[in-house]
């Protein structure tokens, strides 16, 4: 099979945990077809997984009957991400994680989802809906070679 | 829809002759996995179980979510003196574990064997 830049692949996920892992295993055969090496892949899966259980969970309110859906875009060197609900989206993503303060109570132990997905590809952007027949979504990028490397 | 989680419990003993107490998880952990994270560590004894590995060679799926359980059961062991041990983490969560300040509370280990040694 040959890899063509500009391969797209959709996934309509129901809005039920444990379904983030269809689109964390189309997102890691995509990335293998490309040639990431295995580290960058696991860094893919658990974006894409954080990515698709805050549309689940924030975006869609649990509601089995929305779907989540999942565009992979494949690029000459890189992989796009969006992952599209119904909810009004984030405008800001929450602050890094503080385990002090989570060890004290002052911050909640869960949370870090948003942060997981910043830290481990190399382009995160949170896009609310507009209008009432908008989605909001999560565009993400992972490139082969993670900058600075 | 998200897969159980399983956990067994056994005794252990670490290089110093004391008793180390390691739950093995086996499966995913997320969210549902509440009872077999924080509930199977809070029935043991805080008073005589002060040295807890947590095993997770055989876990198959982590998240966030099963991520901040572990964080409840570091809250609850440092509330009752225990220390927490960790192994059998890939290179990944390691780092994903390293990422979110984990290791200034409980110290990762690759194998059970590199966790009694020090423990």
């Amino acid at each position: 099979m040959t890899v063509t830049s500009g391969s797209k692949v959709e996934v309509r996920l129901p809005s039920r945990l444990g379904f983030e892992k269809v689109a964390m295993s189309t997102a890691a055969g995509m990335a293998k077809l490309m040639g990431f090496s295995q580290d960058r892949i696991e860094d893919l899966k658990t974006a894409v997984a954080e990515a698709c259980i805050n549309a689940m969970e924030h975006g869609n309110q649990m509601n089995a009957s929305i779907p989540v859906s999942v565009v992979l875009s494949m690029k000459s060197d890189e992989l796009e991400v969006k992952v599209m609900d119904n909810g009004a989206g984030i405008e800001t993503p929450t602050a890094a994680p503080d385990i002090d303060r989570k060890m004290t109570g002052e911050e909640e132990a869960r949370g870090m989802g948003m942060f997981l997905i910043q830290a481990l590809v190399d382009e995160a952007e949170w896009v609310s809906a507009t209008g009432t027949d908008d989605q909001s979504f999560v565009r993400l990028v992972i490139r082969m070679n993670k900058e600075g490397e | 829809m998200q897969a159980a989680t399983k956990v067994s419990q056994q005794q252990l003993t670490g290089a110093s002759g004391q008793s180390v107490t390691c739950l093995r998880f086996v499966g995913d952990i997320s969210s549902a996995s509440k009872e077999a994270v924080v509930g199977t560590y809070q029935t043991l004894d805080k008073a005589s179980q002060k040295h807890i590995l947590l095993d997770f060679r055989e876990v198959e799926y982590l998240n966030s979510s099963g991520i901040a359980l572990v964080i409840q059961v570091l809250i609850e062991a440092n509330k009752s003196s225990q220390t927490v041990a960790i192994c059998g983490l890939t290179p990944h969560f390691t780092k994903v574990f390293t990422m979110v300040g984990i290791t200034k509370y409980a110290s990762l280990y690759p194998d059970e064997a590199a966790a009694l040694a020090v423990l």
